[in-house]
């Protein structure tokens, strides 16, 4: 079920990709996580990193907006570096609220939802808009009130996280980020904690959003999605691309040893 | 077991104890009739016992406060509405709502230093809690008392040189501001352990989530944080605004006139102190319990609101 993509015909050319990784190096104490990451995602992509776990692909979508800062190698994300300037042949640590503007750009969805418990989800989608965009409440809310009928929770926007089930609770997030009109949304494995019968809901939200040519980065265990949905697929092991190529190449007659032995693991 | 044989070879066995309740057949058309009613209470004689002995206590301690002249009942009841009184009250008040802002407003601060990431921040944090955790709240207030015997003059200057302009310490700080700042940064040690224990409630998730929405510190600690800190934090500020209410008598070391102050100025002049010191108790107890009242309620009212996310 690859929907066709509408061109986008309004957008830049399309000649640098929205996300460029060289080199990432990251260490946490003596254990080196990432160990030389390259990695490109154009526009309207749907790029799935698959990979066991410990294998470092978390840490690598979080070092893409920042979450975790990287040891060397960049990430430009739309042509910017979101932590660092670039002064007098040095990159310098950025200022926090240059992190932060650049931060609202990139949509993230987390694995435990992270909603903000003390808002419902109305409340939870429109925070940022009005907070960091600065936006008037009123246009903030008439676009949560379209995102969360888009995510099908017309009639659970004044609940509070804590009265939705887990399946809602994650499509309230990927409301609440699509909320700030990102360039590139994220998702660190955004079914992982979820019951079995709650996975399909979300996908499908995930599934729809892929067909409005959203470009997205998908930390996933689901090798369905990765073959219907994606358009490429990534396999990380050891802080390293092992394998990158057409979803259904990789996963169905993958080159590499070590692709061979994960998805035997996991199919 | 030996004693309930015991009880019951001598007769004195109740209905239900084991011994004789073991291997009775139920009649259950019996059952059946008189089931409506309740099943009689057992006795419970050390029960009794206590209700009788605190009945005891309780009528002595009744005829002893009736019947001893020197409580001075008169002078209890003249004094509860005395003006000075009145005005004392007003001051122990002030105090404690001046003193726990500065504490919560001071608490909060120490609390977001001692998570900060610099180690800089982290010691001053350590060590100014390390201070005034350490040494008694009597002690400190008396050195703000006075403040104007260490530093006779406020003002900038070089430390051990002229001082470029100053004023009087006297006029800067009165003993009113000298007994705040003295409860103040006293309680702001204890504030920061409670404020900081309510952050360290709320799920690093929540913070990282609105990092990624483009929040930056200080909107994350305020819309996101602070706010759901609060529900662990507020009881025990609710048990931290009662004893402060009551530690404010302190200041009557540095010759502030609140409640305890006021009650003492008036038994110095006429000797009744233990009819003054029932006034000043009555009315401690008074205000305790309304603040006490106050936080079971507000208590009830956040754990009615409680929405946590499912995990």
């Amino acid at each position: 079920m690859s929907a066709e993509r509408p061109a986008v015909a309004t957008n830049p050319p399309a000649e640098l990709p929205i996300v460029l990784a060289r080199n990432v190096h990251k260490s946490f104490g003596d254990t080196e996580v990432l160990r030389g990451i390259d990695l490109e995602v154009a526009r309207g992509e749907v790029l799935c990193l698959l990979g066991a776990s410990g294998s470092g692909k978390s840490t690598f979508l979080r070092c893409i907006n920042y979450l975790e800062s990287i040891d060397s190698g960049f990430i430009l994300v739309d042509g910017e570096l979101v932590g660092g300037e670039v002064v007098g042949g040095r990159v310098h640590e950025s200022a926090p609220a240059r992190v932060a503007a650049r931060r609202s750009r990139i949509g993230m969805v987390f694995q435990q939802f992270n909603l903000f418990g003390h808002m419902t989800a109305l409340q939870n989608v429109t925070l940022a808009p009005i907070k960091v965009k600065k936006e008037d409440r009123a246009t903030a809310l008439e676009r949560a009130h379209r995102l969360l009928d888009r995510v099908g929770l017309q009639d659970r926007k004044d609940h509070y996280p804590g009265q939705l089930s887990g399946g809602q609770q994650q499509r309230v997030a990927i409301a609440r980020a699509l909320a700030m009109e990102p360039a590139v949304m994220l998702f660190d494995e955004p079914t992982s904690a979820l019951d079995p019968e709650l996975v399909g809901e979300v996908l499908d939200v995930m599934r729809d959003l892929a067909a409005t040519g959203m470009t997205m980065v998908v930390v996933t265990h689901e090798m369905g999605f990765a073959r219907e949905v994606g358009t490429t697929a990534v396999f990380i092991d050891a802080g390293k691309v092992v394998e990158q190529g057409e979803p259904r190449q990789v996963i169905t007659s993958p080159n590499h040893e070590r692709t061979r032995a994960f998805l035997a693991k996991v199919l | 077991m030996a004693e309930l044989q015991r009880r019951a070879a001598e007769g004195r066995s109740q209905p239900g104890d084991p011994v004789t309740a073991t291997r009775t057949p139920v009649d259950i058309a019996l059952l059946t009739q008189i089931s409506d009613a309740p099943p009689i209470r057992r006795r419970r004689p050390g029960e009794t016992a206590l209700v009788a002995l605190i009945a005891v206590l309780a009528v002595f301690g009744i005829a002893v406060l009736v019947t001893n002249p020197r409580f001075d009942w008169p002078t209890v009841s003249r004094y509860l509405f005395d003006v000075s009184v009145a005005h004392g009250i007003a001051v122990t008040l002030e105090l404690t709502v001046y003193a726990m802002l500065v504490g919560i407003l001071l608490g909060v601060v120490l609390a977001v230093l001692r998570q900060s990431g610099s180690p800089v921040a982290r010691g001053t944090a350590w060590l100014y809690i390390w201070f005034f955790r350490g040494t008694p709240v009597l002690v400190q207030v008396l050195f703000w008392g006075f403040a104007s015997a260490l530093f006779p003059r406020l003002g900038l200057g070089i430390p051990g040189g002229p001082m470029l302009f100053g004023i009087d310490t006297n006029t800067v700080v009165p003993l009113f501001a000298a007994a705040v700042l003295g409860l103040g940064l006293n309680e702001a040690a204890y504030m920061a352990e409670i404020v900081r224990g309510g952050l360290l409630s709320v799920s690093p998730g929540q913070a990282e989530a609105a990092h990624a929405l483009g929040l930056g510190s200080l909107a994350t600690l305020r819309h996101i944080v602070l706010p759901q800190a609060l529900r662990v934090i507020i009881p025990p500020v609710g048990n931290q605004v009662i004893s402060m209410l009551k530690m404010t008598s302190v200041v009557l070391v540095i010759g502030v006139r609140d409640l305890l102050g006021s009650v003492t100025e008036i038994y110095s002049r006429n000797y009744r102190q233990i009819a003054l010191l029932l006034v000043a108790c009555v009315w401690y107890l008074l205000m305790t319990s309304v603040l006490t009242y106050l936080q079971s309620r507000l208590e009830r009212r956040l754990g009615k609101g409680v929405r946590t996310d499912v995990r």
